[in-house]
């Protein structure tokens, strides 16, 4: 019997094409001894669901960069939901005003990360989320 | 209803959740597979390995989306990538060469970290590929990480195994050597576009005309000669095709899939399937056993003495295959 690790998919929805943020953060998760699945850019809510899924991860990372992410946010939520993952954690990064840092919290996201947050910070967030 | 059965009815949900019990070996995990092993043996598996960046994962995808349109298969994927030696993570990226393959639910992919395993797949990789077997998918890929030289595990895992190559990675001494070129059913030389692709095709046919001599005719000082085969046994009668493919854009897909089934029908034919899948459940029973018995070996051995005799090796006052006399017959100094 081996220990859990910690299944994170990280994904970037959406039509921005800067994926420099995901992979840094893709990059630190691992150095902490997680398993990133890495989708790559210009996914739809429900590729990512559908990974979600067939990866069984305990985490999911968006990474928004677009302004969208009141849009995809809560669909990406519903589409996990409907599949039955509800215990999947959510955090997001990117360009998030406030106002929005409050509603996605609200929504039940975990976690949000504008720029400049420090990669221990999300790692230990993502710890303790999952430890629960 | 156990896990088991909503996967044998076809919940994908309760399969994801079962590949991470059998992939952390837990307890509930093992009883589900001893419950699924009678339902497994029909899919056909099907390995694909070769060096980083030679393409693998373009090529699963491009099979897939084959299988999927022209012969409405359903399709598993288990791709595995490395885990790192010094935090135990991993970045498993090879989804992102796949998302054609996205919104089709007769696709399923999984993708794994090796977790210190060498040979190229990871420890519960056997296991998973049961799983998907049970679970009634035709056909199972099996993508290693990116292979060197001697990760050839795979071999005894897959019914056929796929060695992808691409120009430029080596000269002629490269396809004489032994090890991964020795395991291919099929080889493939991809990004068949780049410069050197004629060596690569030249390298490699030379490597298989000295293992399955032909009947050459050339010419040799104006005059036509020709060699004959020797009459030596023939060890096996399939000859590994070499295809030409340029996976992003889909050329030469087909054609590698026409060798698959060719490959299948051989194994049929000649019996080797039995073979294979006699020598593939041998591997697996032993390496079990090998694992349970370290277990229990180590469970009983008390772990003061076994670090005392860890650290007379490691103070020079006895050699490591001493140690192991020592472990074995229970007589400690």
């Amino acid at each position: 019997m081996t220990e859990h690790k910690i299944r994170v998919l990280v994904a970037k929805p959406g039509l921005d094409g800067h994926d420099r943020g995901a992979k840094v953060v893709a990059r630190a998760l691992r150095d902490a001894g997680m398993e990133v699945i890495y989708t790559g850019l210009r996914q739809t809510p429900e590729m990512i669901a559908e990974a979600a899924l067939q990866e069984d991860v305990d985490v999911v990372g968006l990474s928004v960069l677009s302004g969208a992410h009141m849009a995809l946010m809560p669909r990406v939520m519903e589409l996990l939901k409907a599949n039955g993952q509800t215990h999947v954690k959510l955090f997001i990064g990117g360009i998030i005003p406030d106002e929005d840092l409050r509603l996605l919290k609200e929504m039940g996201v975990a976690g949000v990360y504008g720029p400049g947050a420090s990669t221990d910070e999300i790692v230990r967030d993502i710890k303790h989320a999952v430890a629960g | 209803m156990t896990l088991s059965s909503s996967i044998l009815n076809g919940d994908r949900l309760s399969l994801a959740r079962l590949l991470t019990q059998v992939e952390n070996d837990l307890p509930e995990g093992r009883a589900s597979l001893a419950e699924l092993f009678p339902h497994t043996g029909r899919a056909h598996l099907i390995g694909v390995t070769g060096a980083p960046g030679t393409g693998k994962s373009s090529l699963v995808n491009q099979l897939t989306l084959y299988y999927r349109k022209q012969e409405d298969k359903r399709v598993a994927i288990v791709a595995v990538d490395p885990s790192s030696p010094f935090t135990g993570g991993a970045v498993l990226g090879d989804r992102v060469r796949m998302r054609d393959l996205a919104g089709d639910a007769g696709v399923f992919i999984r993708s794994m970290a090796s977790r210190g395993s060498l040979g190229g797949l990871a420890q519960a990789t056997a296991g998973i590929v049961q799983v998907f077997d049970a679970a009634g998918y035709d056909v199972v890929m099996i993508e290693t990480v990116g292979a060197g030289q001697s990760e050839v595990d795979i071999a005894k895992l897959a019914h056929t195994t796929i060695v992808v190559e691409a120009p430029g990675l080596g000269d002629d001494i490269q396809a004489i050597k032994a090890g991964i070129l020795e395991i291919a059913d099929i080889l493939v030389i991809n990004k068949a576009d780049r410069p050197g692709v004629e060596n690569t095709e030249k390298s490699l046919k030379s490597m298989l005309d000295m293992a399955h001599p032909v009947r050459h005719v050339f010419q040799h000082h104006g005059k036509m000669e020709a060699v004959e085969v020797p009459s030596a046994p023939v060890y096996n009668s399939w000859i590994p095709p070499i295809q030409r493919t340029i996976s992003t854009e889909g050329m030469g897909i087909a054609e590698v899939a026409d060798a698959i089934a060719r490959h299948l029908a051989h194994l049929r034919e000649s019996g080797d399937w039995t073979a294979r899948e006699r020598a593939r459940l041998e591997v697996e029973l032993e390496a079990l056993l090998q694992d349970a018995l370290v277990d229990r070996f180590r469970a009983a051995f008390p772990q003061k003495q076994y670090d005392e005799i860890v650290e007379s090796v490691v103070g020079r006052n006895i050699s490591p295959w001493e140690a192991v006399t020592m472990l074995m017959s229970g007589r400690l100094k």
